[in-house]
């Protein structure tokens, strides 16, 4: 396993455990002020886009293909299809698609 | 003093309670594997991140983060971010757990996660660290498993849909994401600010990507919480 890959292991063990085992052996039934816990509530949805964009724009040399990509995954997911339909049709579609103009 | 036979049933109760998360964490799992794979980890490395930190939506984002070559302590800082959500769930099952010594809940902690923590959540009646271990146990060992499976598939792909599997990742996250952008503006509002933001940081090159996403991250989530809790105490007023 090369350090760098350890090290990024190491660290995500801490900050994910750490978070859900303080509540535990800090609390006796308190709460966190309700703004914090909107904003705690916030932060999924907020990291998904900014994950999303602009990434997925340029995750291959190709723009037409990624926009391609794009627009797939997107139809899929909005026609309800679950998250493995949703990335396999895509990886699907783009497979189809190279295979095809080459 | 509880018998072992009380404590035996509340384990058999937390696996089968956690069948359900087990099967859902199947596919999940074996698309992580495979973009394990695709981004060049070894299988031991894509194993370990899902026997250490079991938290998905970390797991992918840290490889997408690796992928684009981010430095360490941005992506352990992206982790921590989107995982201090846990502790709002730890702080609420908290409320429910049954008074036991502090090192078992500590034990049972490691596997709070958004699925387990809703099936606790909604269980009647208190939390016995038997009925956690069992619920933890089923629901880690499908997602430890599966990430092995799907490591091990992802090498026997074709080179052609090694490359389309590129999108992978950010179909994962618009498969994640959709379900809640039809349900709540606020959820879309979230999304697309933060897009457009990291966006902005990203093609102006005013921050590095983990950065970005973190930065663009916490101006969404504080700004719109501040936005939506003043409107709503100006309508109470």
């Amino acid at each position: 396993m090369s350090t760098t890959i350890a090290a990024i292991v190491i660290g995500m063990t801490l900050v994910t455990y750490i978070p859900r085992m303080l509540p535990f052996v800090l609390f006796k039934g308190k709460e966190l002020p309700y703004f914090w816990q909107g904003i705690l509530q916030n932060v999924p949805y907020a990291t998904l886009g900014a994950l999303i964009f602009p990434g997925i724009l340029t995750f291959h040399e190709n723009t037409a293909f990624a926009l391609i990509g794009t627009a797939a995954a997107f139809i899929l997911a909005f026609t309800g299809a679950n998250i493995i339909v949703t990335v396999l049709g895509s990886i699907g579609i783009l497979t189809v698609l190279s295979v095809f103009s080459m | 003093m509880e018998t072992t036979a009380a404590a035996q049933s509340e384990f058999k109760d937390g696996l089968a309670a956690g069948i359900g998360i087990a099967i859902g964490y199947v596919p999940a799992a074996l698309t992580y594997g495979l973009l394990a794979k695709s981004a060049e980890l070894t299988l031991a490395e894509a194993m370990s991140l899902s026997i250490f930190v079991f938290a998905g939506a970390a797991q992918y984002i840290a490889l997408s983060l690796i992928t684009i070559g981010t430095g360490i302590f941005e992506i352990v800082l992206t982790t921590f971010i989107l995982n201090i959500r846990h502790f709002l769930m730890s702080t609420a099952l908290n409320e429910k757990a049954d008074e036991e010594p502090l090192w078992k809940k500590a034990a049972y902690a490691f596997g709070v996660t958004d699925e387990t923590f809703s099936v606790a959540a909604m269980k009647s009646g208190t939390l016995h660290s038997s009925f956690m271990a069992g619920l933890v146990l089923i629901s880690y060992s499908s997602w430890v498993l599966a990430s092995g499976v799907g490591y091990l598939a992802g090498s026997a792909m074709p080179p052609v849909v090694q490359e389309s599997m590129g999108i992978a990742l950010y179909a994962m996250f618009i498969g994640l994401l959709v379900p809640s952008l039809k349900k709540s503006a606020k959820a879309v509002l979230l999304a697309s600010t933060a897009a457009v933001l990291n966006c902005i940081f990203t093609y102006s090159d005013t921050l590095s990507s983990g950065w970005s996403i973190i930065v663009s991250t916490l101006i969404a989530a504080i700004s719109i919480e501040a936005a939506d809790q003043a409107k709503r105490k100006g309508r109470r007023e």
